[in-house]
């Protein structure tokens, strides 16, 4: 009876989103997307317009999104957090070619991620993909030296202060613009396809990009440690 | 517009390994073989969007779908049972 029932909402959900799909498939821009393709580039100066898009017209949604992972990593680090007085579960220690391979390759892939996120507003790629780049050299690290400890105090306020600097871009543009996030008079806007270009763009994607890459890396972190820990109860 | 008038023959194939990782990573039931089959479906994946001209979410899907998750996944299942139960 279960699975005659639950056959038949596949059915009809299948139906349903058959007829969704010329919908989802438009032949051409709706109005909004249209407007971003034809002025985007004239009101952001930012050659990206993906970015110009996330970090400005949708920026909000991307302050939701940022908020979203600062919480999901706040529970990880609630629920996972360290114990104090518990011995810590001796590892073998990591060979000699993962060791020095992963500080070899420390410093290049940070300066990666640096390098994508300061050019969020010129190439692919931002704040996001920057930071996860940013948070996978500290897992390298991570994996070289079991015994590493980060220091969670630096890591929380560099989270906390760039969350407070993308709140304060909105707020500054806010009261010189009359709209949250507003990229008209803070910044002058300058030439397209400079580094120094797209007005308040660049800043915000450089704090998300800080923002990401330290809680990427504390999640990183607790959860290395909270599996040895796992391994010296058992 | 059809989708498949963007995409050639190695994107073809690159849709089956989509479909066939995707299916191991439900099936399998040794958790880590799992992981390692949901990383390998990310990143077929990222190529796709690479190919239809989404670079941005292609680095996303690359950087955090095969790359970080994957990680967080294994950590998990090092953490808890490395064989998934039966469940009747």
């Amino acid at each position: 009876m279960k699975q005659i029932v639950s056959f038949l909402a596949l059915a009809t959900l299948a139906v349903l989103l058959w007829n969704l799909a010329p919908i989802a498939m438009p032949s051409d821009l709706g109005p909004v997307a249209s407007h971003y393709v034809s002025h985007g580039l004239q009101e952001n100066r930012g050659s990206n317009l993906v970015t110009s898009v996330v970090v400005n017209y949708r920026g909000f949604d991307t302050l939701g999104e940022v908020t979203v992972l600062f919480l999901s990593v706040s529970g990880v680090g609630f629920v996972l957090r360290r114990r104090s007085g518990l011995k810590v579960h001796r590892q073998r220690p990591a060979s000699e070619i993962i060791t020095t391979g992963a500080r070899m390759l420390f410093a290049p892939t940070v300066l990666f991620g640096a390098y994508i996120f300061v050019h969020g507003h010129l190439t692919p790629g931002g704040g996001f993909q920057g930071g996860a780049v940013v948070a996978s050299a500290v897992l390298l690290l991570i994996l070289a030296d079991r015994d590493l400890v980060l220091p969670h105090a630096a890591l929380g306020w560099l989270e906390s202060l760039s969350g407070f600097g993308f709140v304060l871009a909105g707020v500054v543009g806010l009261v010189v613009s009359g709209s949250f996030l507003a990229n008209h008079g803070i910044i002058p806007l300058g030439t397209w396809n400079r580094l120094l270009s797209a007005g308040i763009i660049p800043v915000i994607y450089v704090l998300i990009g800080l923002k990401v890459g330290s809680e990427l890396a504390a999640l990183l972190d607790v959860m290395v440690h909270a599996a040895d820990e796992g391994e010296a109860h058992s | 517009m059809n989708v498949l008038s963007f995409l050639n023959l190695v994107d073809l194939l690159v849709c089956a390994v989509v479909l066939i990782a995707a299916g191991g990573a439900a099936l399998h039931r040794n958790l880590l073989s799992a992981v390692v089959f949901a990383g390998v479906a990310s990143l077929a994946v990222s190529f796709l969007f690479l190919r239809l001209a989404a670079p941005d979410v292609a680095m996303t899907e690359a950087a955090i779908g095969a790359g970080l998750s994957t990680v967080i996944f294994l950590i998990a299942v090092r953490r808890t049972q490395e064989t998934e139960e039966e469940d009747r």
